[in-house]
């Protein structure tokens, strides 16, 4: 069976046709580099993204700090780990790459702040 | 007048960018104007990840990813004013600025001109109808979202298929709002495929082509729009409306750069990028006041703003070494397949990058760089779209002295 996908690792955004059969890729075309293999291999098995949000800061020069994941987690578990996100009041001031939920839901991945954000 | 060598107008990526190379170049008496009130531009509030992949060889948010460089400027001490607004920029390099500590003005050996672009918004547009609240550009709902935590809308439709609005197509979804739809004019998206899939198709959102918004309904509040299939001529087709509810409409429809101040400097501008025509030095018509970064054309990504604006800063050490630089007198033509080039010109003295988008989609095409009627220059393209930037760099071992040089596309 040919399937299409849109390689998201780079901004090159190959457009990549593969040849799956039982899971398994039988031939692929269009990807410009490895990365694509490995895309399509991730795709196929357990699909990963990773998101960005805000979390709610109290005594900050901004009211919110932006987080994102430190590493892509499962596609389905991501409004999952959106309701964790929703849950945290932090305290200014905050960094970038301080850990707002360590390895969330088990998913081995940290949400991490990513803006400097003094006390007000 | 207190004297400067070199005075940055903007505190974003390009900026930032652009007063680090040019301290490490040994210029030192440089000053960084910015008018929001910290340093970073619109990256602080691009909180999503995808950042720095060129420049820095991993993934980062946008603040981010603004930070390296803003650390850079702290840890040099780089002399920077944020609150502080440009009035004006003189021929004579005489920058007049308003902020905190009232009215100053400066002398500059050389002006940076980095100061980003706007949105086009729904005026721009001309879209009929009432005039209700709800009506947002990409941006201004990503400013209200990421950096004052207000909500713009629960019930969603997008206009324009720019990476911003699908980038907040995504995030309004994580956030708890439903997106209808996204509805593009043009027969091709205008944003990247990666962001079709990563922002839209992940999450199940529609994006319809050749289809545009062509009335508003609501008298306080957005309550609907009318949406119409266009022609090829992108006019719409009577019979072909459309209704649909919704409290909140994002325009994401392009973006402009943003010229006031090089026009009344005197600067020429491009009427295809909307920004200054500039040389491989990045110098504009007026001597010794250079561009780069979203100012001078729109980016994809920021990226090679910032690699541009670090080419800038070497020319502009150059500049200030020898109080001049080569005339460009060979123009760079393209053809019609092609929307435009930076530069728009070059002196033939040295390698350079040349940066161009496809005016169309082109599939196994191959574009010619060519001088004199001699091929210098050949790069294969199995898929070009106007969403990516292309960017060649060209060797001054092959460049002749004279000949315009003309970029070519053979499909």
């Amino acid at each position: 069976m040919l399937k299409n996908y849109i390689c998201i690792v780079c901004p090159n955004s190959c457009e990549i046709t593969a040849e799956v059969e039982n899971g398994e890729i039988l031939s692929l075309t269009g990807a410009t580099c490895n990365r694509g293999q490995e895309y399509v291999r991730q795709e196929l098995t357990n699909p990963v993204r990773n998101i960005a949000s805000s979390v709610l800061l109290e005594n900050g020069v901004l009211p919110l700090a932006s987080v994102r994941l430190s590493k892509p987690i499962p596609k389905d578990k991501i409004f999952n780990v959106m309701d964790k996100i929703k849950e945290i009041r932090l305290n200014a001031p905050v960094a970038i790459g301080q850990i707002v939920i360590g390895n969330v839901l088990g998913l081995d991945s940290d949400v991490i702040i990513t803006k400097n954000i003094d006390a007000k | 007048m207190e004297e400067k060598d070199v005075i940055i107008i903007g505190g974003g990526p390009a900026g930032l960018a652009a007063a680090v190379e040019l301290y490490h170049k040994g210029i030192k008496n440089i000053l960084v104007i910015e008018r929001e009130n910290t340093l970073g531009g619109i990256l602080r509030q691009c909180i999503h990840d995808g950042f720095g992949l060129n420049r820095f060889k991993t993934t980062l948010s946008g603040p981010e990813y603004a930070q390296r460089f803003i650390d850079e400027v702290e840890k040099d001490n780089i002399s920077y004013m944020t609150n502080t607004t440009v009035l004006s920029v003189g021929q004579d390099k005489v920058v007049t600025t308003v902020g905190r500590r009232g009215l100053k003005t400066y002398r500059a050996k050389a002006v940076v001109l980095a100061m980003g672009c706007r949105e086009r918004t729904r005026g721009a547009l001309g879209i009929p109808g009432e005039r209700p609240t709800g009506v947002f550009t990409a941006g201004v709902a990503q400013a209200y979202m990421n950096l004052q935590n207000t909500m713009v809308g629960r019930n969603i439709i997008i206009l324009g298929s720019g990476d911003i609005g699908m980038i907040m197509a995504r995030r309004f979804t994580l956030e708890g709002a439903t997106v209808k739809a996204v509805f593009e004019i043009q027969p091709y998206p205008s944003g990247l495929p990666r962001n079709i899939q990563q922002c839209l198709n992940d999450y199940g959102i529609p994006l319809y082509l050749s289809k545009t918004v062509t009335d508003i309904h609501g008298n306080s509040r957005l309550t609907g729009i009318t949406v119409s299939d266009v022609d090829k001529h992108l006019n719409p087709i009577p019979g072909t409306e459309q209704d649909l509810d919704c409290d909140t409409l994002i325009l994401s429809v392009g973006l402009i750069p943003e010229n006031e101040l090089s026009l009344e400097a005197g600067v020429e501008l491009d009427s295809r990028t909307k920004g200054a025509i500039v040389d491989e030095y990045y110098q504009t018509s007026v001597d010794g006041i250079f561009a780069a970064g979203n100012v001078l054309h729109v980016h994809d990504l920021v990226d090679f703003v910032s690699m541009e604006a670090e080419k800038l800063a070497d020319s502009v050490a150059d500049y200030l070494h020898n109080q001049s630089l080569p005339k460009a007198t060979i123009s760079i033509l393209p053809d019609t397949n092609i929307n435009h080039t930076v530069p728009q010109k070059i002196s033939g003295k040295n390698s350079f990058m040349l940066s161009l988008r496809v005016s169309k989609p082109l599939q196994d095409c191959v574009i010619n760089i060519c001088q004199n009627d001699k091929i210098l220059k050949t790069k294969k393209i199995t898929k070009a779209i106007p969403a990516q930037m292309i960017q060649i760099p060209i060797q001054k071992e092959i460049l002749s002295d004279t000949g315009s040089l003309e970029v070519r596309v053979t499909c």
